[in-house]
């Protein structure tokens, strides 16, 4: 009780210049899970033990790529406590989740370094890394296909089942006989035409490497599998378990409804732990060891080299410009170097296709996006979903054409930005409440301070200083990437006291949504905001469905279901009510926890009372428990046509932009990020204090992939850096000196209140906007991610002025 | 059904009899004060205190996420100072004094530093924030007046990949002042 005063002493005020007209929704509440997680009892999968658990360890390819010629596990067999080993010839479990292409224990052939080739479960994890040690594996070290440039050569395949993978028909196109796993494309207009037009065309080429999400807490999955049926119990360190349940029955053709997937705490995803990842692994353990639970824990070098990444990727852009600047055509080739599996990878190519060539209106423009399959560490969605890469290529080729026709990059932007009338590629109109990426982009350049771009001799001027300093900026846009058919649900119950507690089937793992939605119950029924309790752990056994939580869309299509469900209580509220009070439902209203008649507020019956359902003052009964739900199913999206790429999308946009001010080490090519201004127009902000946490949080991780990550291989592919000593992130030291966010609310109709989802956009562009930044600060334009002070420092000292 | 049947054979049982003779041999005692309260127990003179912690006291709250003193996720007290108890035997421990997140607050109230960390919005998944809230809690007692650069030093070695930092900053700083504040009162 005590935590709960100190918590509602506390006032709630933004630190920001932010007021919302709503009584909840908009309000800076602290979060739901705040207290748990500050005093160590939040609960994650790793903290879990079950009675009789056994612990499961795994071993790995060492080779990229490798026949598997024999494996001996007779010693490891043999080990006192082993209870179950695995390999590939023992399970022939295929899992995918838009292509059937990836075994569970790699098969004959590895197919990237870290695969996984053998697993133990025993009772205690030394046994289990003992027995892992006496394992023997010959391999035949094959040929590797290094990169995109040899997969697109075709003279090894990744996969020479290619034309036979199952896969989504008519989303993704495998090509035959090739590594490429999709070949996704988009038009609009006439490329010829638009050329043809245009006074000046510039070609270039964009790369960034892949990334790793770094969730703190690594992939964790407990496993019991009854052995005499197909009942399978999972508890997951996951984003997504309904879309789990579904492909965990697919990979073991058994019913859904065999399937338990329980969700507890989650220490960070990014899009990391979408999808299936250890659980069929863990279930074929605890199977073969008799149905006791199995626990697996990735070690952290393991989540570099086994856990899926973010693709690396090649930007090849074409663009066409009237000298006056107006980008006539566009021409782009995406090459995503996916690694050995399609996982989300060839999602986030077909997403490319539709929200690659950033938020310009470009009346003759084409995409072509190929998902590649190399012998590297597949990849996977990643927080912005492809959006940071193609934005790289887009907005640095923007700022290039802006330096070629010597029109202001501020100015040049906005003769081009997407505005109401205009269409996108996939030719959607774009309307008042598709939100302003003008107003965002007028927003950040305005709160950096923005005169215009340098001159030379102001440059060489500032270099003698030995620190130099730019300022740059680059658009954000980004919907939703997901089927045309999505759908999330809510339950919402009513207590004896008038509490509510709300189920849903998607997961906090730390965005906010047990507090955000709370806020928009709290809104829809006019009762305290700590009357409403959105409870965070997540089962597939009485919660129900989402599709999966990610692409931003939880706060939009929750919302919509919250509001549905919270609308449907009241009016079962205002039935019982109006039956009590002898009077028609039409003349009753809610407010404050009570029904009320509109005309004499002084009658009225607390929600409370009804809850259970009403009693007479003789003791009879009426109504019943108050139960409600909700549902939320996205609206007027198709596929896309696979040729032209028209159809519909996006469930909402949400634009934005981000400023940066940066300051160089012209000695040591460090940079430091003095400033970012970040605008978004969402709609309406749901929770301003979380708002400004998923701008810091996204920009950081923006800055990250910007200046300091990046997984580096060896000349046959394997991975040189999976720990944090060589693969930094950012911390407290390489913090901003200020982040400034700006909310811009256009409101989205169909959005809850108006609002959009903002969690991924907030990285999305940072690399962009400081790689303009640096062009402005020294006048060389750098083409390839990451901007480490060693890559700053070997263009700089080359004496180029454009570093590819 | 003889033992020669079983599934270990001779040898992989020898060799776990081998072990568990040695383990038992070389086993300590530690004797040492955690969280305010004494802990007598026998342990494998290898085990780390971040296991110490978790396995054998059932303290969840310390977390491993690396393993390797990288990432601060299993940052405890020990004697006062800060230290990554991943790479911390338990025998280091004897005779010492622990803290963990579950020994931060004062009976049922949340700790001034915990509040700020709440108020702030300084953690979102809160997988760090046990790690967080006592690299803070180390620096400010032994600095309790610090400045911005010496909160950013203290803090590096503690990776989050949510917040982004800044509101983590901010608690630390803001606990500090009203830490401050409480003592001159």
């Amino acid at each position: 009780m005590s935590n709960l005063c100190q918590l509602e002493n506390f006032e709630y005020s933004c630190c920001r210049d932010y007021e919302s007209k709503y009584k909840h929704v908009g309000q800076p509440y602290v979060r739901k899970d705040a207290v748990e997680k500050v005093t160590g009892q939040a609960t994650y999968t790793v903290d879990m033990e079950l009675p009789g658990m056994l612990h499961a360890k795994t071993l790995h390819s060492p080779y990229a790529r490798a026949r598997i010629v024999s494996i001996d596990m007779s010693k490891a067999r043999a080990l006192y406590g082993v209870k179950a080993c695995l390999c590939g010839e023992d399970a022939n479990t295929k899992v995918g989740l838009y292509m059937q292409d990836k075994m569970v224990f790699a098969s004959g052939e590895t197919r990237y370094q870290g695969e996984v080739v053998a697993a133990v479960a025993a009772t205690t994890e030394a046994i289990a890394e003992r027995a892992i040690s006496l394992i023997e594996v010959e391999y035949e070290v094959l040929e590797p296909v290094i990169n995109v440039d040899q997969a697109l050569e075709a003279k090894t395949l990744v996969h020479p089942d290619i034309n036979t993978i199952q896969h989504t028909v008519g989303v993704f196109f495998p090509q035959p006989d090739t590594n490429i796993a999709s070949l996704n494309t988009s038009r609009r207009g006439s490329l010829v035409k638009g050329f043809e037009e245009a006074d000046l065309i510039v070609e270039n080429e964009f790369s960034l490497p892949a990334v790793a999400h770094v969730p703190l807490e690594t992939h964790v999955t407990i496993v019991e599998a009854d052995p005499y049926t197909d009942k399978i119990r999972i508890w997951s360190s996951a984003q997504s378990p309904f879309a789990l349940r579904q492909m965990m029955a697919a990979a073991f053709d058994i019913k859904e409804s065999d399937i338990e997937v329980h969700i507890p705490y989650v220490g960070g995803a990014f899009g990391g732990k979408a999808g299936i990842h250890l659980e069929p692994l863990v279930t074929l353990l605890s199977k073969a060891a008799g149905g006791v639970p199995v626990k697996l824990r990735m070690t952290r070098e393991q989540e570099f080299n086994y856990m899926p990444t973010r693709a690396g990727m090649r930007g090849r852009i074409k663009s066409g410009v009237t000298k006056d600047g107006q980008i006539t055509a566009t021409e782009i080739v995406y090459d995503w170097d996916s690694g050995a599996y399609a996982d989300y990878g060839v999602n986030v190519g077909k997403t490319a296709v539709y929200g690659g060539l950033g938020p310009y209106d470009i009346p003759n423009a084409s995409i072509v996006s190929n998902t590649i399959y190399t012998n590297k560490v597949f990849s996977t969605a990643y927080r912005g979903f492809g959006h940071l890469e193609t934005l790289w290529t887009v907005e640095r080729q923007t700022d290039i054409l802006s330096q070629k026709l010597g029109i202001d990059p501020y100015e040049f932007r906005m003769m081009n930005l997407l505005k109401p009338g205009s269409k996108t590629i996939t030719e959607e109109t774009i309307t008042e409440s598709s939100g302003s990426p003008c107003d965002c982009l007028s927003a950040v350049v305005k709160e950096i301070g923005w005169t215009g771009r340098k001159t030379q001799e102001e440059r060489e001027k500032e270099w003698k200083t030995g620190k130099v300093r730019g300022k740059g900026f680059a658009m954000i846009q980004k919907a939703p990437a997901m089927p045309a058919n999505t759908a999330t649900s809510v339950i919402m119950q009513m207590a004896g006291d008038g509490h509510v507690n709300i189920m849903m089937g998607a997961v906090d793992y730390g965005q906010g949504a047990l507090t955000a939605l709370a806020q928009i119950a709290a809104q829809e029924l006019d009762i305290p905001f700590d009357m409403v309790k959105v409870i965070p752990q997540t089962n597939t056994e009485t919660n129900p469905y989402d599709w999966n939580t990610v692409a931003s869309k939880l706060t939009f299509m929750a919302g919509n279901a919250v509001i549905q469900a919270s609308r449907n209580m009241v009016a079962q509220l205002k039935d019982v009510a109006a039956r009590a009070l002898r009077c028609s439902p039409d003349v009753l209203a809610h407010a404050d926890g009570y029904i009320y008649k509109k005309h004499m507020p002084e009658i009225r019956i607390a929600y409370k009372d009804m809850a259970l359902g009403y009693a007479y003052p003789d003791g009879m009964g009426i109504g019943g428990p108050i139960i409600s739900h909700g549902v939320c199913m996205a609206d007027g999206l198709t596929n896309l046509d696979p040729k032209s790429g028209k159809g519909f999308p996006a469930l909402a946009w949400t634009f934005g932009a981000h400023a940066v001010e940066i300051e160089l080490d012209v000695e040591s090519g460090n940079i430091d990020i003095l400033k970012v201004a970040s605008a978004f127009d969402i709609g309406q902000v749901i929770n301003e204090r979380m708002v400004y946490s998923q701008v810091v949080g996204g920009v950081m991780q923006g800055i990250g992939s910007a200046i300091l990550e990046g997984y580096k291989f060896s000349p046959d592919n394997v991975l040189l850096n999976p720990s944090f000593t060589d693969n930094k992130i950012p911390t407290m030291k390489d913090m901003p000196f200020e982040v400034v966010p700006i909310y811009i609310e256009n409101p989205q109709l169909n959005g809850p209140y108006g609002a959009r989802g903002i969690a991924e956009h907030t990285m999305i562009s940072v690399p962009s906007a400081i790689g303009n930044a640096l062009y402005e600060a020294t006048g060389i334009n750098f083409y390839r991610l990451p901007l480490t002070p060693e890559n700053v420092m070997l263009g700089i000292l080359s004496g180029k002025k454009d570093i590819k | 059904m003889t033992v020669a049947e079983l599934k270990h054979d001779e040898k992989g049982c020898a060799m776990e009899t081998a072990h568990i003779s040695s383990a038992r041999e070389s086993r300590v005692v530690i004797d040492l004060v955690v969280n305010g309260e004494r802990v007598i127990e026998e342990i494998e003179p290898n085990m780390l205190l971040l296991h110490f912690l978790r396995d054998k006291l059932k303290l969840f709250g310390a977390k491993e996420s690396c393993g390797e003193g990288e990432c601060g996720a299993c940052t405890v007290l020990m004697n006062g100072y800060a230290v990554t108890s991943c790479l911390v035997l338990a025998i280091e421990a004897n005779g010492a004094e622990i803290l963990t997140v579950e020994g931060l607050s004062k009976g049922n109230e949340l700790s001034i530093l915990q509040q700020e960390f709440v108020f702030q919005d300084a953690l979102q998944c809160g997988f760090c924030t046990p790690g967080m809230l006592m690299s803070a809690r180390g620096l400010l007692d032994k600095n309790p007046d610090p400045t911005d650069e010496e909160i950013r030093e203290a803090m590096a070695g503690n990776l989050c990949r949510c917040t982004g930092y800044l509101q983590i900053f901010d608690a630390v700083k803001r606990a500090a002042e009203r830490e401050r504040e409480e003592r001159e009162e």
